[in-house]
């Protein structure tokens, strides 16, 4: 049946096909990057369509904020223009013709969009569903499965961001970065400094920027958020701040004295969460354990130290990334 | 109260490594990060010793994640295979920490070696916990630990060309794991649970379907790309050649490994008696990849001027075994596979050790040191090195009394089994193509003279470098002759994989 | 089958063929493109594309967002979507932000290294210095191999 939201859905899927195709054409690669965060908010609207709620808050904050800002810096070090190809590449055609085509295939036997009835509203589902509210104490479902019934991904899921992190500290943490303050601020940043409404309009945004990751932070519960929402909405905060404001005065407030350490804590706060229920006789991450005649009670517990791990990973990594990248001089 | 700290082993194989890593941030002279990678490394080596007793003697240990039974919460699954991997992971981990100390001091500058040493216990994090875990998702979350610092590590090498390699490793690997998550979603949509064992115990209840087809084969591709079987392994030449020595000498021992277990796991747990399995010939389609694999990269190999490179296709020759006994698709073959894989990772520590000891000595630019001509004249510089990597060599041809010859005998004996005589025939014939490019570098080390202007005076490796590199090729002549351990427990674990999955939680319940 | 159930197939499937033609754009920017800023844009939108097909097999027709709410403030049962593919996909995006993050950093000392980031000219400039230093190091063993011919020659 054609509803409503279906026409929507298809409106936005003809946006993004539409993007797409275009940031395969352009060869402006600062117009790629634009059409890349288009894409991404884009995208997010469906996740919300879709009932994604957290999904697209993640995908809203990452893909548009922080990927579009880490790309934007990565051209800045190298080159915005893509060279035009000699050729047609062919092979590549057909390797994506024959994927796609095989992919296709394996959609005939799907259950069709928006079936109650197909195979994962399952008896998995439905626990989580119907009891994940008693067995944790938390109402947002995709909060108690992240971060209870599935928390050993998200234990991982922290790790990857945190090896992000290291890899990176690698790759251009090097001599050529500088942490004290000597580095001549960006041309680009100076000239931000100058427009009053950039500059009136982020004063007004940045503190409420950064109360509302605490928001995201503790009512991840209740509402979307979680401990990494609200991270990298933190790291938006102080990132907003050193683009319009004051590089030096942002990055001599996270200093990597401070954020590397902290970068190191979250994982072991939401890991030594883990540890700490064994010592109250649970299994690795079974935080009933935590109190015995109120399991939920535990569960909130242990929900709340693993998710304020993640917060303070997050938003470390994220800062880090911003003034890694944008520390180095362009060679 | 003291938790029963054997009954929560599962979890820790990846958790000590997990949180050792941030607490590396803390000591960032050399020397104390690399003490704290060994003592770490030694930990997890014990913990994966008592695993494998433990599973020895009572069977598969299954663990619930957070007290959430399977398939609700994650469930961590150690069958023999599983603790045998964990095994080889951690005991090849600290071998090359205790030998990688010199090479990193010379190939690593001083101030990026605690980051080194975290990466790499990452990597072992990754590593350790693809294998233990039971869920499909899990896996992937593992895997992305265990890609990311590999492509760091293999980013550490000196040289801009190991910048490059990473990048190609980057896309490839991450194109690899989106195709995995793709048929893992495939596999949710039409079975509904993620559990490795649920989702077999659905496909045995449904007829085939074409989206579970679609699924396996996406699967299948992305496992490719990471195990770098023929033709998707154009990623691992360069990644293993400019990467440093210590870390090629873990990643070729340990990640290509863990990735066939991953494929291992997918063929007989996840499509365990599914009819899937019945009605398309899965295991088969290996076998032409496989001896092409074997034929084509030994040849590369042979014209390479590059040592770590020539070793590198040799690794995806060789890789091309192990496939060939899945492929059989019999417990013998895929025991043969298992003991290959288990000896491989052996023979291969020990030839790229040996390569970090000349480099060590050698000393010219990066790719200089690993050029065949700067090998002459190594025979009288660096007897001990040379001669290990001799040893080491006929190893991987497969000469008699070497664990080589093992792994050869028991894939010929499983290609017999079928009535596969022209895949014998085949077998040998590449095994005497690696006869050829292991003899270069031999000719050129004993038979050669020096290059002119180079220096040419007795210089052996420290004691440090040698010790783990003769303790690889002690093993490679111990389990050689006596073959019990290694083929008793590949022939244990590969009759487990072929029992038919009843029940969750290690079918307990 | 009939041109209704045809039609009913279709509606049920598009968004699943959209995710499908999504991934695979991704998926030809990232190994036909030269520039390697552009294919860590590709895997990007190919990894966006898959965790839209995630989100899309969630959703129930009629369902709401998976946040309890209370029952006694709704008439009538309420039909939640599924949990468990967003759980899977804020997992993804994470890991996607730290690949791209990796990758780009890479790109930048790339730049750094050979003064281009597009594949060609890398390819190039490697194969140049190959090239030089094969000629290098044959000159020097056909120079060490003539050493030694002409002392067991004197000999």
């Amino acid at each position: 049946m054609i509803t409503m939201v279906t026409l929507i859905d298809l409106v936005l899927f003809t946006l993004l096909g539409i993007t797409a195709i275009a940031m395969l054409r352009i060869r402006d690669l600062f117009a790629v990057v634009m059409l890349s965060g288009i894409y991404s908010l884009v995208s997010a609207v469906i996740f919300t369509d879709l009932d994604a709620v957290d999904v697209a808050f993640t995908e809203a904050s990452v893909g548009a904020g922080i990927s579009t800002i880490l790309m934007l810096g990565t051209l800045a070090l190298t080159s915005t223009k893509e060279k035009t190809p000699r050729r047609q590449s062919w092979g590549a055609l057909l390797i994506v013709l024959v994927t796609g085509a095989a992919l296709m295939y394996g959609t005939v036997d799907m259950p069709a969009f928006g079936d109650a009835a197909s195979p994962i509203n399952s008896p998995v589902t439905d626990r989580y569903i119907t009891a994940s509210g008693e067995e944790t104490g938390v109402p947002n479902i995709v909060t108690s499965v992240l971060a209870s019934y599935r928390g050993y991904d998200t234990m991982g899921e922290t790790t990857v961001i945190f090896t992000a992190a290291i890899a990176v500290l690698i790759l251009l943490g090097s001599a050529r970065t500088t942490d004290a303050p000597v580095t001549p601020r960006p041309a680009t940043t100076r000239s931000l400094e100058l427009r009053p409404i950039l500059r009136a309009g982020a004063k007004l945004l940045i503190g409420p920027i950064l109360l509302f990751a605490f928001y995201v932070q503790f009512h991840g519960d209740f509402g979307p958020g979680g401990g990494f929402q609200a991270g990298v909405i933190f790291a938006a905060g102080v990132i907003l701040y050193a683009l319009i404001f004051d590089m030096d005065r942002a990055r001599a407030l996270f200093r990597p004295a401070v954020t590397r350490p902290l970068i190191a804590l979250g994982v072991l706060i939401y890991a030594g969460t883990g540890i700490a229920t064994l010592f109250f006789g649970g299994n690795f991450l079974g935080y009933s354990a935590f109190n015995p005649h109120h399991p939920a009670h535990g569960q909130e517990l242990g929900i709340f130290l693993v998710e304020l791990g993640v917060g303070i990973t997050v938003s470390n990594v994220m800062m880090t990334l911003f003034f890694t990248f944008c520390g180095r001089r362009r060679p | 109260m003291l938790p029963d700290l054997p009954l929560h082993l599962p979890p820790l194989h990846l958790a000590v490594p997990l949180m050792a890593a941030p607490v590396g941030v803390l000591w960032r002279r050399p020397v104390l990060a690399w003490g704290w990678a060994a003592v770490v490394s030694a930990v997890t080596l014990l913990m994966a010793v008592t695993t494998l007793v433990t599973v020895l003697g009572h069977g598969p240990v299954s663990y619930a994640v957070g007290n959430w039974p399977a398939p609700w919460g994650i469930e961590l699954k150690l069958d023999i295979l599983s603790a045998l991997m964990l095994v080889l992971i951690n005991g090849i981990g600290l071998l090359t920490v205790l030998y990688g100390r010199a090479s990193v001091q010379s190939e690593i500058q001083a101030s990026h070696q605690y980051l080194y040493y975290i990466c790499y216990l990452l990597a072992l994090a990754g590593l350790s916990g693809m294998v233990i875990t039971g869920d499909a998702f899990n896996l992937f979350v593992c895997l992305e630990i265990s890609s990311l610092s590999s492509y760091a590590l293999i980013a550490m090498g000196k040289g801009r060309k190991a910048l490059t390699a990473a990048y190609n490793y980057l896309v490839l690997g991450t194109i690899g794991a989106t195709f995995y998550i793709i048929g893992v979603g495939m596999l949710y949509m039409v079975t509904g649970t993620l559990n490795m064992a649920d989702i077999a115990l659905h496909m045995q209840a449904a007829p085939v379907n074409r989206t579970e087809v679609v699924a396996i084969a996406f699967l299948l591709v992305g496992i490719g790309l990471k195990l770098a079987l023929f033709p998707l392994h154009k990623w691992l030449p360069n990644a293993y050649a400019h990467a440093p020595t210590a870390v090629t000498t873990f990643l070729a021992s340990t990640a290509t490994k863990v990735s066939l277990y991953i494929l291992i796991r997918v063929f007989f747990t996840v499509l365990n008696g599914a009819p899937l399995l019945a009605s398309h010939l899965w295991a088969e389609m290996l076998v032409p990849f496989a001896i092409a694999g074997m034929f084509s990269a030994s040849l590369v190999a042979i014209f390479q001027t590059n040592i770590k490179k020539m070793l590198a296709y040799s690794s995806v020759a060789q890789i091309g075994y192990m496939a060939l006994g899945l492929g059989f698709g019999t417990v013998n073959g895929l025991a043969a596979g298992i003991i290959h894989m288990i000896n491989h990772a052996m023979i291969k520590g020990a030839l790229f050790m040996a390569v970090g000891c000349a480099v060590l000595r050698i000393g010219t630019s990066a790719s200089g040191a690993v050029r065949v001509e700067s090998w002459q004249g190594l025979g009288r510089r660096m007897p001990l090195t040379m001669f290990a990597f001799v040893l080491a060599g006929l190893s991987l041809i497969g000469v008699p009394l070497t664990t080589g010859f093992v792994s050869k005998w028991y894939l010929m004996m499983a290609a017999f089994e079928k009535g596969w005589w022209l895949v014998a025939v085949l077998i040998v014939l590449s095994s005497l193509l690696a006869v050829v490019y292991i003899w270069r570098v031999v000719e050129a080390a004993y038979l050669r003279p020096a290059l002119p202007g180079s220096d040419t005076s007795r210089c052996e490796a420290p004691l440090s470098m040698l010790l783990p590199l003769y303790l690889l090729v002690a093993a490679n002549i111990w389990f050689g002759i006596d073959t019990r351990f290694t083929v008793d427990l590949a022939q244990a674990a590969a009759s487990a994989l072929f029992q038919p999955v009843t029940g969750l939680n290690g079918g307990a319940q | 089958m009939s041109w209704t159930s045809l039609i009913d197939h279709a509606i049920g499937h598009y968004n699943y063929w959209v995710c499908v033609v999504l991934m695979m754009l991704g998926f030809y920017i990232v190994i036909a493109s030269g520039n390697l800023i552009k294919k860590i844009i590709g895997l990007n939108l190919f990894q966006t594309a898959v965790i839209m097909f995630y989100i899309s097999m969630g959703k129930i027709d009629g369902g709401t967002a998976p946040i309890l709410v209370d029952p006694e403030k709704v008439s009538g049962p309420v039909v939640y979507t599924n949990p468990l593919p967003s759980v899977l996909m804020l997992t993804a995006i994470v890991v996607g932000v730290a690949t791209s993050a990796l990758g780009l950093a890479l790109v930048v000392r790339i730049k750094e290294a050979y003064g281009s980031i597009e594949e060609d000219e890398i390819l190039a400039a490697d194969r140049a210095s190959d090239a030089k230093e094969q000629a290098q190091y044959a000159a020097s063993a056909a120079q060490a191999a003539k050493t030694e011919a002409a002392q067991q020659g004197h000999a």
